[in-house]
C-alpha cells in the first residue's frame, strides 16, 4: 500500500489522529458490570443447584451480596463517563430498540432491583449465624430469585460487549465475538473474586476448576475474534495489527495473555498438583487480567479505523 | 419531502478553507472546535506523489450510526434527512461520537455533542449553508437529491462523482466531484 500522509485544517480533540473519547471510566465499567454479571451467574447457578446448607459462604450469601455493590461501582464509573450528567435520567424516558446503550440502561434497571433481591434472599437465609437479619428461614422463591439473576445477569455480561460490538466504525469493535468474549471473562473474574472469598477448601478447589475452564472458554473466544480480524479486509486485518506488532502488542501479550490468563492457570495447576500452596495470587492475576482485557480493548478500539493511514 | 445533499468539485475545489472559518462564524463553534475540515491526503513517494484535498464535514447519512446507536433520541432525522441533535436530551455518552465512522462530531463546551447541520436554520429560509455560498471558487453545491431539476441531481448525473467510506454503509449524501 502507498504511504499516506494527513493535514487536517479544523482538528477536533476528540478524534484527531483518532477517536478518543473514553477512558479509564467505561474500561472500569465494563469490568465492573462483567464482574457482577458473573458473580449473579455463579451465584445463581449453584442456588439453584445445590442445596442451601450445602453451598460456602462465598455463592451462599457473600457473591449475591457483593454483585449490587460492584455495579454500582461501575455504573457510578459510567455517570463520571457522561459530559451531560444533567440529562442522565434522559436514558429512561425512552427505549431505542437499535441503540445498544439504550438495552443496557434498561437491563441495568431490572438487574439493579433483582439483584438486591437475591442478595436479601441469600442473607437473610445463609448469612452467619448471628448476624442481625438473618433468619435462617426459607426465604420465599429464593430458586426463581436465583434462575432470574442467572438469565438477567447473562444478558449484563453479554451486553458489555454487544456495546462496542455494534459500533460499526471501529474495525476491531465491530464483531459478535466480543459479546461472549466479555461473558466468559466476566464469569471468569467472578469466579476468581469467588475462590479469594472461599474459606471451605472442597469449594474453593471446585471454583478454581470452574475458573479454569473458564479462561480456557475465553482463550478460544480470543482465539477466534482475532482469527475473524485476520481474515477481514484491510480495516479489519489492520486492526489486528494492533495487537501483532502495533502500539498495543507489548500490553496486551503481557498483561492480558501473559499475566492475566496463563500465569494463574499455570500457577493453579501447580498447586493442584502440590507443588506450591494456595495463595490469593492465581485469582487476583485473573481480575487483574480482566480489567486489563477491557482497558486494551476500549483503547485499541479507539485507534482502529476504515481508513487505514500508513 | 426533500433529501438534503452536497456536492464539492474536486477540480475547483483549492482547500483555501473559507468553508471551515465561515461555518466557525456562522454556527458561533468553540473555539478549540470545528464543525468542518479541509483535510489534505498525501500518497506515494517522491517523485510519485498525488495530493488529494478534501472539504469534510457530517454526510448527512440516510443510515445514520449516530442516529441508531443514540440512547436517548437526542440524535435524529430532522427536515430533509438532516440530522441533528437535541441538546435536551443528549447526556454526552458519546456513543454517536465513537459510532460515526466520519468522526464528524465533538463535544462542546456545554457537554453535548456537535455536528454540522448543513446550516439548518439558513436552510429553512431559502439559503444556502454557510459553508456553500462563501466557497470562493464555488466547489461547492447545496440541493434536494429528490428534486430532478436541481442543480445538485444534474451535476452528480453529468459528472463522476464519489461519497467518502462507502464501505461503510451509513448511505452518505455529501458526494465529490472527480
Amino acid at each position: 500500500m502507498m504511504p499516506v500522509d494527513i493535514e487536517v485544517a479544523g482538528r477536533n480533540a476528540e478524534t484527531f489522529p483518532v477517536l478518543h473519547v473514553w477512558g479509564w471510566e467505561i474500561a472500569l465499567y465494563l469490568f465492573l458490570g462483567g464482574l457482577a454479571a458473573g458473580l449473579l451467574v455463579l451465584a445463581g447457578w449453584a442456588h439453584r443447584r445445590y442445596e442451601p446448607a450445602r453451598l460456602g459462604p462465598a455463592l451462599g450469601w457473600m457473591g449475591p451480596l457483593l454483585a449490587p455493590v460492584v455495579l454500582s461501582i461501575g455504573m457510578f464509573a459510567l455517570f463520571l463517563d457522561l459530559e451531560n450528567k444533567w440529562n442522565v435520567w434522559r436514558f429512561y424516558t425512552t427505549f431505542r430498540v437499535a441503540a445498544p446503550m439504550s438495552w443496557g440502561a434498561w437491563i441495568l434497571i431490572l438487574v439493579y432491583p433483582a439483584s438486591l433481591l437475591f442478595a436479601w434472599a441469600a442473607w437473610s437465609e445463609l448469612g452467619p449465624a448471628g448476624a442481625r437479619l438473618v433468619t435462617g428461614a426459607p426465604f420465599p422463591l429464593r430458586r426463581t430469585i436465583a434462575g432470574l439473576n442467572v438469565a438477567l445477569g447473562a444478558a449484563l455480561g453479554v451486553y458489555t460487549g454487544i456495546l462496542l460490538g455494534a459500533l460499526g466504525a471501529r474495525p476491531l469493535w465491530n464483531s459478535p465475538l466480543l459479546g461472549p468474549l466479555f461473558l466468559a471473562s466476566g464469569l471468569s473474574a467472578g469466579a476468581a473474586l469467588l475462590v479469594l472469598l472461599e474459606k471451605e477448601d472442597e469449594w474453593r478447589r471446585r471454583l478454581a476448576s470452574i475458573d479454569l475452564r473458564l479462561l480456557g472458554a475465553e482463550g478460544v473466544l480470543l482465539g477466534l475474534f482475532f482469527l475473524a480480524l485476520a481474515t477481514g479486509g484491510q480495516a479489519q486485518r489492520a486492526a489486528a495489527e494492533l495487537f501483532f506488532g502495533g502500539p498495543y502488542t507489548a500490553v496486551f501479550w503481557v498483561a492480558v495473555a501473559f499475566t492475566g490468563m496463563l500465569l494463574p492457570v499455570w500457577l493453579e495447576r501447580l498447586e493442584r498438583r502440590g507443588m506450591v500452596a494456595h495463595t490469593a495470587v492465581p485469582p487476583v492475576l485473573i481480575l487483574f487480567g480482566g480489567l486489563a482485557l477491557r482497558a486494551v480493548i476500549v483503547l485499541a478500539g479507539q485507534a482502529s479505523q476504515w481508513e487505514v493511514l500508513l | 419531502m426533500p433529501r438534503y445533499g452536497m456536492a464539492i468539485d474536486l477540480r475547483t475545489c483549492m482547500g483555501c478553507a473559507a468553508c471551515v472559518v465561515a461555518c466557525k462564524v456562522e454556527n458561533r463553534v468553540d473555539e478549540d472546535a470545528f464543525r468542518c475540515r479541509v483535510t489534505q491526503r498525501s500518497r506515494g513517494e517522491f517523485p510519485n506523489v498525488h495530493l488529494e484535498i478534501l472539504s469534510e464535514r457530517c454526510n448527512q447519512c440516510s443510515d445514520a450510526p449516530c442516529v441508531w446507536n443514540c440512547p436517548t433520541g437526542a440524535s435524529h432525522y430532522a427536515d430533509g434527512g438532516i440530522v441533528l441533535v437535541d441538546e435536551s436530551r443528549c447526556t454526552g455518552c458519546k456513543a454517536c461520537l465513537a459510532a460515526c465512522p466520519y468522526d464528524a462530531r465533538f463535544i462542546n463546551g456545554r457537554g453535548v455533542a456537535e455536528k454540522c447541520t448543513f446550516c439548518v436554520h439558513r436552510v429553512r429560509e431559502g439559503l444556502e449553508p454557510a459553508c456553500v455560498s462563501t466557497c470562493p471558487s464555488r466547489a461547492m453545491i447545496f440541493g434536494d437529491l429528490e428534486d430532478p431539476s436541481s442543480q445538485l441531481v444534474r451535476v452528480l448525473g453529468a459528472r463522476k462523482h464519489r461519497a467518502l467510506k462507502p464501505e461503510a454503509g451509513t448511505k452518505p449524501n455529501v458526494f465529490y466531484l472527480e
